[in-house]
């Protein structure tokens, strides 16, 4: 009844496949046959799931706004997104998740993905995926170096005094707090009307961002983190790498509400978050 | 169907059934269980119809789009716990473009209107907004049980809304969701006088909790049974937590953590000896293994144990699993490793259903030592076994036929090999011999995921043999249309069927249309699929939403594509409510 259905050899694949390699790091010595695997809408190009195109899939990975690369090699740098958009961070923050996602290519310089890592792949939840990338870091924290970034994108929400919504940045992309705070400043820029953006008062900023001083006498921003004790700490006063393995969320707090933060002593998060909520909007 | 009897019978008799009032139909079918019970006898005549629409009180909408809010309202008018599924499976994967609909607030608003004497509400995969949660406050005075899962859109306000106007409310029971963290303390909103809490589960919560307010309202809440909690409670408050609660049945312990002192374990071994009634047990996340031993008073009775955030590993965590011999639901992570499973295998002998997740999904080169083994050493000493969810990086044809010997009662066989295309490892085979011996030795088997390298035959078999499959998730499996055709024209009982980069193209997908009106949905997402041959399924089954979705990203109007364009993304599923006019830009109904 059904009308004959020529079968037609998608993959390239037949019954008694050659096998696919599987771990490139490990076992075979001699390179497995490659096999024409092809993610990504037919007819299309695709980076090759093999170690050998490097540069193609480095550059299927950059972020930003896309060009042509096909969905699942490009959106494959974003898999641990809680949506798949891409994040508007610059400078090849796809090399360095890509280099923080798959620790077997120990190539220091290019860092390409062989195994490009598909949406959605493997099937594990958004949340058991943020919950287990929050617990990694934190258990990471001790006197590790954090450089290496192994353990996967660590996402922190960033809230903003005033914002009707928070958002979330990956803070292993970043090398540095002014990196930080210029992407902080680019995602937050929209709510401040009428200045010029945002100002963190760590002192390092104030001496690199000397012309912005001045500008925001009146709305100063302050930024803050909280740290795996749960305590509100100003940001900038640990080393770059130490504060990355601890800081488990950033708020942008108005610099009068700031007061007491840090220099006088870490403020308790129960008795900071009743301040605050009189501001939140609540009928 | 009018009085067909001509049975004149004198005054005395009893009049014939079929002239029976509706009272009597409504409490006969009050003994039916199942909806689609329920539905079938509803499906026998006007009068049965009739009477069991007007005394439905529990609602399941498994697709927010198959109907319309207001149809449900006008067929069933006496519903008091309604439930709604909205976003595909895929979502949870991130598959499914962020706007791409499922909005609680339709439901509510249905329901505030049409049922106001409703009592339990439950979403899963919706968005439901704080304004949603208000209108729940605000609308049914005996509003009892509120239950979200994997949801999204709303924030603390909305639980502060749920938490001061709901006063007689018995179960708030959030599992996974996106809670935005508004700093507001809704705990503190119950009143004073509220104390009819059974069930609290805020674990996805992020934010901190005030914990003296938690402390009273547990203890004034004496009919309290499950209490989860997030990761903002610290273990000695846990402790205080549980003396005051000490009847509880079901606890999430969050945070297991804290440096290791003999009087916090000791506080924290006291507290649990005096939970006599504890019989599942949940979180335990960055749980310290020195901690471990604490809940050795209450393994005994555990029928339950959810450790899958776990990140503990080493015999601890095996010592304390082994000593839990009543287990029937243990979720792992595979920290466990196959020596772990093995000691469950001879410990746990009346597990029913067990899941294996990966600890490192995205990171090769930390492999834990997880493999087949582990499967089959539950499976062959664990005589009621029914329900694998089992994540590894290796696998063979020879221990799957093993596990489907062994265990012919599974319902529900998922699989998971993590590296996709991944074949037998022993002799480079696909993995069809093993799945194949699944489903033709399980016949009860109703829901199944296939992984590994696997060609068209392993489709020939699901098509022939899994007659009570209902769900079937198939991913980078398949090598033609063929693959595609076996499960159309085969899989009787077949409701939900999901598959992503398989090689499917248009012809099965044509050829079995009238299938698809049998089922409650398919998912097609990098097929080979294009966007005439969707047109044209569209205009063949007109009861049928065909929803197609390109990437996002792309700006696509797909009105001005050809059909020859490939479909990325393809959504099908049966609707009684026509096509729906809340898609984003990138989902078009063709």
């Amino acid at each position: 009844m059904s009308p004959p259905l020529e079968p037609h050899d998608y993959i390239g694949l037949s019954a008694a496949a050659p096998p696919t390699p599987t771990s490139s790091s490990s076992s075979s010595p001699s390179p497995a046959p490659r096999l024409t695997l092809r993610l990504g809408l037919p007819g299309s190009e695709s980076p090759d799931r093999d170690g050998d195109c490097c540069e193609d899939v480095a550059a299927a990975l950059s972020l930003g706004p896309l060009p042509a690369a096909p969905k699942a090699a490009a959106a494959s740098a974003v898999v641990s997104a809680k949506r798949a958009f891409p994040d508007p961070a610059q400078r090849c923050p796809g090399a360095a998740k890509a280099s923080a996602n798959d620790k077997q290519q120990a190539s220091p310089t290019a860092p390409p993905a062989a195994k490009a890592q598909v949406v959605g792949w493997p099937p594990v939840r958004n949340y058991r995926k943020n919950t287990l990338a929050a617990s990694a870091s934190k258990s990471k924290a001790p006197a590790e170096e954090a450089a290496s970034g192994g353990g996967g994108p660590m996402y922190v929400k960033v809230s903003m005094d005033g914002a009707p919504y928070l958002r979330k940045v990956d803070i292993k992309m970043y090398s540095s707090y002014e990196d930080l705070s210029m992407a902080l400043e680019k995602m937050f820029s929209c709510f401040i009307t009428g200045q010029n953006g945002l100002h963190k008062s760590s002192s390092k900023d104030r001496l690199t961002n000397g012309s912005k001083v001045d500008a925001l006498k009146d709305k100063e921003y302050v930024l803050t983190y909280e740290d795996k004790d749960a305590d509100w700490m100003l940001v900038g006063d640990l080393p770059w790498d130490y504060f990355t393995s601890i800081c488990r969320k950033l708020k942008i707090m108005r610099g009068s509400d700031a007061v007491g933060i840090g220099e006088i002593g870490a403020v308790h998060s129960t008795s900071y978050h009743i301040n605050t909520s009189t501001n939140s909007a609540f009928y | 169907m009018g009085r067909g009897g001509s049975r004149a019978a004198p005054a005395a008799a009893a009049p014939p059934w079929h002239v029976l009032p509706d009272e009597v139909w409504e409490h006969a079918f009050s003994f039916l269980p199942a909806d689609s019970d329920r539905g079938a006898a509803a499906a026998a005549c006007r009068s049965w119809l009739r009477a069991e629409r007007r005394s439905r009180r529990r609602l399941a909408v498994a697709n927010c789009y198959a109907a319309s809010p207001q149809d449900a309202v006008d067929r069933f008018p006496a519903v008091r716990a309604v439930e709604v599924k909205g976003k595909p499976h895929f979502a949870d994967f991130g598959l499914v473009p962020p706007a791409w609909g499922a909005a609680a607030a339709p439901w509510v608003a249905a329901a505030a209107d049409g049922w106001p004497l409703v009592e339990e509400i439950s979403f899963k995969r919706m968005v439901v907004t704080d304004d949603c949660l208000e209108m729940i406050a605000a609308s049914f005075r005996n509003f009892q049980v509120l239950r979200l899962v994997s949801c999204e859109g709303f924030s603390t306000a909305g639980l502060a809304a749920i938490a001061a106007g709901c006063r007689n409310l018995r179960e708030l029971d959030l599992q996974e969701n996106e809670i935005e963290d508004c700093s507001i303390h809704w705990l503190s909103l119950f009143p004073e006088s509220f104390t009819s809490l059974v069930t609290l589960n805020f674990s996805c919560l992020e934010g901190d909790v005030n914990i003296t307010v938690l402390e009273r309202l547990v203890t004034r809440c004496r009919n309290l049974k499950t209490l989860k909690l997030n990761n903002a409670i610290p273990l000695d408050k846990l402790a205080n937590l549980l003396r005051k609660a000490p009847q509880i049945v079901e606890l999430g312990t969050g945070r297991f953590s804290a440096d290791y002192h003999p009087d916090l374990f000791s506080k924290l071994e006291a507290a649990f000896a005096g939970c006599k009634s504890l019989r599942r047990l949940s979180g335990a996340w960055d749980a310290v293994p020195e901690y471990l031993p604490a809940f050795y008073c209450v393994c005994e009775g555990l029928t339950s144990l959810n450790l899958s955030y776990a990140t503990v590993r080493g015999p601890e965590l095996i010592k304390f699993i082994s000593r839990c011999k009543n287990l029937q639901l243990l979720w792992v992570m595979d920290l466990i490793e196959d020596h772990g499973l093995a000691v469950v295998a001879s410990s746990c002998n009346k597990l029913q259903e067990l899941r294996v997740f990966p600890s490192a999904p995205f990171d090769a080169a930390e492999q834990v030592s997880l493999t087949e083994r582990g499967l089959v050493d539950v499976s062959a000493s664990c005589p009621m076994l029914e329900s694998v969810l089992y994540f590894c990086r290796r696998m063979t044809n020879e221990a799957l036929i093993t596990i489907a010997k062994n265990r012919p009662n599974f319902t529900c066989f998922r699989l998971c090999i993590i590296e996709p295309h991944t074949p037998d490892y022993t002799t480079h085979q696909p993995l069809d011999a093993g799945f194949s011996a699944i489903v033709e030795s399980c016949k009860g088997l109703r829901r199944l995921s296939v992984s590994g390298l696997l060609t068209d035959s392993v489709f020939k078999s699901i098509g022939a043999h899994a007659d009570r499959l209902e769900m079937l998730s198939i991913a980078f499996a398949g090598n033609s249309d063929l693959g595609l055709h076996y499960i159309l024209s085969g899989c009787k009982s077949l409701k939900k069927l999901e598959i992503r980069d398989c090689p499917f193209g248009d012809k099965p997908l044509l050829a079995n249309a009238a299938k698809l009106e049998t089922m409650r949905s398919l998912w097609m997402s990098t097929c080979s699929l294009t966007l005439g041959a969707c047109r044209q399924l569209a205009r063949k089954m007109p009861r049928l939403s065909v929803e197609v979705m390109n990437d996002p990203r792309r700006g696509c109007p797909l009105d001005s594509l050809t059909d020859e364009s490939p479909v990325e993304t393809l959504y099908v599923y049966r609707t009684i409510a026509g096509p729906r006019s809340d898609t984003p830009a990138c989902v078009q109904i063709v």
